[in-house]
């Protein structure tokens, strides 16, 4: 095998230009799918990381019918004290879960006694908010990073067109759901910068705020929010707490609840799909770009050497032996492409990493590409790369091993 | 007991339409150690012959035993690991492998076809390179050898695996005659010392004169 394969490698010296070519093909391939999968890996998880730590959690539980009507933000959609609390107790219980946030939802009307505008409000318990959107805090470019009672986080599209400063007063005033019009003043106390997304124009008051502004006679929560310990578990966690909370609400197979994932919630999913079809397509051209070259070198081998397996196969050299060698060659061009386009989108992608590329996308700004080599993309990439060698080879391979010496020999 | 025997041997080829008859029907014996040639015209059937016994062919009618095994009997893997072990081949264009230094391409035969020892096949190799005067040359590639050369490490080749017989075609006619002359007295050293049968197909006066028995072989029969 040892000697196939020292045979396979000078094979490959002696055509050193071609297979340089050929090599290079492939390592471009392989350095193009490394470097695009890491960079939209990248992406997608930043706006992933971003649309859910800082805004939508990972999974959200409301009455049914309110995500249809999200956009109106609607007030008689809200879960009874009753029904939140049991779904908080269920929560508390559950190994999976990091931190639950309920809020109340609703629209208002801002004023600074100059000019008013309308305002979309998050009525949280800050404690319990911030553990389940981490990155809030983040957000929150001036001011401090926390709400008391009587206190307003505003977003920043608002602090500039309504020319607020922290420690402004302010009013905000409410439609509650029997109609009736009420308005409390409020302090600035921070101003959170906008992302892409529903709701990442929202402000922040404290619950009990909320209550009060709404003179809602018990606290009745908009929606849920929940953050995993494990993200990668999200599927498998979503149909545990819809099988719990089936088993505790359900009632004449009526279920009030709805319950979503962000996947669900955000229009960036669907980008994110697409990224995803995107790397897949890349990876299929990957594919027929090994596929046509390695096939090409090696018919060409064979081709050209058809007197040198003739003379192997007259000096008794076993059919298999000339099979395994063919399959060396184009194994090792394989091998040879992947380390090298391995090792070059390695060096882009650290370079990449250095450079601190820095982009836009939608309301969030300045977001830095911060790249890395997924060791397991880069086992997939490569396993595909050296498999798909093999399979090109196998062909011209046999080929080689089927020829019959007397006619190989007198080949010219 | 004769090493080779053939009995009405016929060889058809089939060359699109037409059904060339390259062996009309031969019968002969060779016997161990021999140097002999088979000389004729070209196109007269003296390489299918060798080809034949060679077990790279294989005869339409008739019976070809080498070594006492029928060489029709053969199916491929098998008639490749007869002739790795039964049969050496030294060709007229030398068909060394281009990618191994000589001493490679000595040691080839043994390393792909046969199993010895490590130590065995290293000192078979060396063995050769010495007999046949290639050892200052062992680790050059073919394309830095002369023909000359080139035939010399053909010829040890030939001979690494012990086998019974050597089969050359031609072996010396892309040789100046110099050359050639020096490559038959090896030839003939080595059957000497290996006691190997050398069966050549020729029409070079140089080497039927120094064979032992010439078989002239016309329109794909022997002439008596």
């Amino acid at each position: 095998m040892l000697d196939l394969f020292k045979i396979a490698i000078r094979n490959l010296l002696r055509y050193s230009r071609r297979t340089i070519l050929t090599a290079s093909l492939i390592a471009i391939g392989v350095m193009f799918v490394l470097v695009f999968s890491a960079a939209s890996g990248s992406f997608k998880s930043l706006m992933i990381g971003q649309i859910t730590d800082s805004l939508m959690g990972h999974i959200q539980i409301h009455k049914k019918g309110y995500v249809s009507s999200l956009e109106s933000l609607p007030l008689n959609l809200g879960l009874p004290h009753k029904t939140s609390v049991k779904i908080d107790e269920m929560l508390a219980r559950s190994k999976e879960i990091e931190a639950s946030s309920p809020r109340i939802k609703f629209g208002a009307l801002f004023s600074n006694f100059v000019e008013s505008t309308n305002i979309r409000l998050n009525g949280v318990y800050p404690d319990r908010e911030f553990k389940t959107v981490p990155l809030l805090s983040s957000r929150i470019s001036k001011g401090k990073k926390s709400i008391q009672k009587g206190e307003i986080l505003i977003p920043a599209l608002l602090e500039r067109g309504m020319k607020v400063k922290i420690g402004d007063s302010i009013v905000v005033v409410a439609t509650n759901k029997e109609g009736s019009v009420n308005g409390k003043q409020f302090v600035v106390a921070g101003v959170l910068d906008g992302i892409t997304g529903p709701g990442g124009r929202d402000g922040y008051i404290h619950i009990d705020d909320a209550v009060e502004l709404l003179r809602l006679p018990e606290t009745e929560i908009s929606e849920i929010v929940i953050r995993l310990k494990d993200f990668s578990r999200l599927n498998i966690v979503l149909n545990d707490i819809t099988g719990q909370l089936q088993k505790t609400f359900q009632k004449d197979g009526k279920f009030p609840l709805e319950i979503h994932t962000w996947e669900d919630l955000s229009p960036f999913f669907n980008i994110s799909l697409m990224i995803d079809i995107m790397t897949f397509f890349i990876k299929i051209m990957l594919v027929a770009l090994v596929l046509i070259s390695v096939l090409n070198v090696m018919i060409m081998a064979v081709y050209e050497r058809i007197r040198e397996i003739g003379t192997m196969a007259a000096l008794g050299t076993p059919p298999s032996k000339i099979l395994s060698l063919f399959m060396l060659e184009g194994l090792s061009l394989g091998v040879l492409g992947t380390v090298l386009g391995g090792v070059v989108g390695a060096v882009i992608l650290w370079i990449l990493n250095i450079a601190k590329i820095t982009y836009n996308f939608g309301q969030s700004k300045g977001l830095v590409l911060s790249v890395s080599v997924d060791l397991t993309e880069l086992a997939v990439i490569s396993l595909i790369v050296i498999l798909v060698s093999v399979i090109a080879t196998l062909e011209p391979a046999f080929k080689a091993s089927r020829m019959k010496p007397i006619e190989a020999l007198r080949h010219v | 007991m004769s090493l080779i025997v053939a009995e009405n041997v016929k060889k058809d080829y089939r060359m699109g339409e037409v059904v060339v008859q390259a062996i009309r029907g031969v019968s002969f014996e060779i016997g161990p150690a021999s140097f002999v040639s088979f000389i004729g015209p070209s196109g007269s059937g003296k390489t299918t012959l060798l080809n034949l016994i060679g077990c790279i062919d294989t005869p339409t009618s008739g019976t070809l035993s080498v070594a006492g095994t029928n060489i029709a009997e053969l199916d491929r893997r098998r008639s490749a690991a007869f002739r790795g072990s039964n049969i050496g081949f030294i060709f007229q264009d030398f068909n060394l492998i281009p990618v191994l230094t000589a001493r490679e391409n000595i040691e080839y035969p043994l390393l792909m076809v046969t199993h010895i020892s490590p130590k065995e096949r290293r000192k078979r190799v060396a063995d050769l390179l010495e007999a046949v005067g290639m050892k200052e040359q062992a680790d050059k590639r073919p394309d830095q050898l002369s023909g000359g050369q080139k035939q010399r490490v053909a010829i040890a080749r030939a001979l690494v695996s012990e086998p019974k017989v050597v089969l050359a075609d031609e072996p010396t006619a892309n040789l100046d005659s110099k050359t050639a002359h020096s490559v038959i007295e090896l030839m003939k050293a080595m059957r000497d010392k290996s006691r190997t049968t050398f069966i050549f197909s020729t029409h070079d006066q140089k080497l039927s004169d120094v064979v032992e028995r010439l078989f002239t072989i016309e329109d794909g029969l022997l002439k008596a």
